[in-house]
């Protein structure tokens, strides 16, 4: 499309696999080679999990909390069972506290280092990829040894945690620890001295303090700016109020502010994991939670590995919850995003886009907002379902008359074809 | 920044010629599966009271106990179904009477997806 007024291009970038891979559509209008307007559209991944979390039980929502998000589901999972401990006035044992600390560093390691390659990857600096990438598998294999999978770990429950951490765990970590802390020293003396590296990232994607400030940025976006802003150590919750946490901030405020801050990080969660491994307290791991959840609502914030994360329960003293909803961390970063495009060039697009760490499937909401007015409503099961019935009929397709066969049926069909 | 060891990727090289691959020939080579791997579900029929606990639990509602037997002797079954099961193993938690015990058993893939239907005594 080009508009022959002024001599704008306008250049739509995804919504197939833009940066990451995950979906999202940018709309650029670019002049010459400089961005000047970008649209950002979000919403190809909804699934309508809120909605689901509502018509099933506390503890089978255990475990479809864990999958908002496959990289930080650690971080999700303890924000939903920390809020109902909370509603229900039990106080989990210490033991459980720290393994959850632990679980939740070595989660941040792993999101950290992906971050690392792809944003490597982005930049054309693949040899930082296949290395980044390398030393992950080596978290993942370390948290499929002490939780039993490398993903959706399923270690927490409502009251503690499902697994403990022996001498024997321990001892192996603290091994894998030491070489991780020297590939990852290596990482931060190439972020600070590399010439082609730094001059690749800095000025790229800036968001200065007082921006930050006014788009509500989080996590390492918000800290990349000065902004000292850390649950863990503003809020602690699980065992941070117990283990030393140095908040690691910088000026930048570009891609090369957010690089150097995840790098350090990395080495702020080894020394975490080294505390809590060294100061692990015996006893209990899982203390007793009532199945029905008294009447009340209940909001529990949690760092996890791309900023802050927000959950709100509302319950009705049943055993299923009357509404959860979740504020994911790069909800919160989109926001600035335009700010960060508009006057960059279109080769820095993808790794400014990337350099949040954007989450598409965890920020993903069906609201209903009209521009006119400024009002917006949530659509409920029923009137989205309206909704998706009218759309059709507009374009002339009627649900109603198309046949599904049932999944006996087809793979029946499909045999008698092969025949 | 300066090469520290400049014989080091000659070294590499070296022991990359006489190494062995890095890929194992899984299903057939032994493989090093975690300890804590949640794998397949197994059912004691024995000791079952078929409280339905675990029907009651499971997230995907991947498991269905059925009473064989009269009112007075009861004799427990359960349905399985490998295809909606997402391993968590929440059953195993819940279960009061531990009837229910995880595998590390995870090669479970299958062309026939009547496999996937499970009945277990």
């Amino acid at each position: 499309m080009s508009d022959n007024s002024s001599n704008r291009i306008v250049i739509p970038l995804g919504p197939q696999h833009p940066a990451l891979k995950e979906p999202g559509s940018f709309t650029l209008t670019l002049e010459g080679e400089k961005v000047v307007n970008a649209v950002i559209g979000i919403g190809y991944n909804h699934r309508g999990l809120e909605k689901a979390l509502e018509s099933r039980t506390y503890i089978q929502n255990l475990y479809m909390i864990e999958r908002i998000c496959g990289i930080c589901s650690h971080t999700h999972s303890v924000a939903y069972c920390q809020a109902i401990e909370e509603m229900c006035g039990v106080e989990i044992p210490m033991r459980a506290k720290y393994i959850r600390v632990i679980i939740a560093e070595l989660e941040r390691l792993h999101s950290h280092l992906l971050w690392l390659g792809v944003a490597a990857h982005e930049i054309g600096f693949d040899t930082l990829f296949m290395y980044a990438w390398r030393d992950r598998e080596m978290v993942l294999d370390m948290l499929a040894e002490l939780c039993g999978n490398r993903v959706n770990y399923g270690i927490n429950t409502l009251g503690g945690v499902r697994r403990d951490i022996d001498d024997n765990d321990a001892h192996e970590i603290k091994k894998i620890l030491r070489v991780l802390h020297n590939q990852i020293s290596y990482y931060l003396e190439l972020a600070t001295n590399e010439p082609t590296l730094i001059a690749r990232l800095a000025d790229v994607g800036k968001l200065n303090h007082d921006d930050a400030l006014k788009f509500g940025a989080v996590g390492p976006v918000a800290r990349a700016a000065g902004i000292a802003n850390d649950v863990r150590k503003i809020e602690p919750y699980a065992a941070y109020d117990e283990v030393p946490v140095n908040v690691i901030t910088d000026d930048h405020g570009d891609v090369l502010g957010r690089t150097l801050v995840r790098v350090k990080e990395m080495l702020e969660s080894i020394s975490i994991i080294r505390y809590c491994l060294d100061n692990l307290p015996a006893g209990e791991i899982l203390a007793k939670v009532p199945r029905k959840v008294p009447a009340g609502e209940m909001i529990s914030r949690t760092e996890a590995p791309r900023g802050e994360n927000i959950h709100y329960i509302n319950s009705d003293g049943s055993d299923i919850p009357y509404r959860i909803r979740v504020r994911a961390p790069s909800e919160a970063n989109w926001h600035g995003m335009k700010h960060m495009l508009e006057g960059s060039f279109l080769a820095d697009v993808p790794i400014a886009i990337a350099a949040i760490d954007p989450c598409y499937s965890c920020t993903d909401r069906a609201i209903f907002v009209n521009s006119d007015n400024g009002e917006s409503r949530l659509y409920d099961w029923k009137g989205l379902r309206e909704y998706s019935i009218k759309w059709h009929r507009d374009r002339g397709l009627n649900i109603a008359d198309i046949q599904i066969p049932m999944a006996k049926n087809y793979i029946q069909i499909q045999r008698k074809t092969n025949d | 920044m300066k090469i520290r060891l400049p014989g080091r990727i000659l070294m590499k090289m070296l022991t990359t010629l006489v190494s062995k691959p890095a890929t194992n020939t899984n299903p057939y080579d032994a493989t090093n599966i975690p300890s804590k791997y949640r794998g397949r579900i197994v059912y004691d029929s024995s000791t079952c009271i078929g409280c339905g606990i675990c029907m009651r639990d499971c997230p995907t509602k991947s498991l269905r106990v059925e009473n064989i037997g009269t009112k007075e002797n009861k004799k427990f079954i359960m349905h399985y179904s490998l295809g909606r099961c997402i391993f968590c193993c929440q059953c195993v938690d819940s279960c009061p009477k531990k009837s229910l015990s995880q595998t590390r058993d995870f090669l479970l893939a299958t062309t026939d997806s009547s496999d996937l239907e499970e009945i277990m005594r």
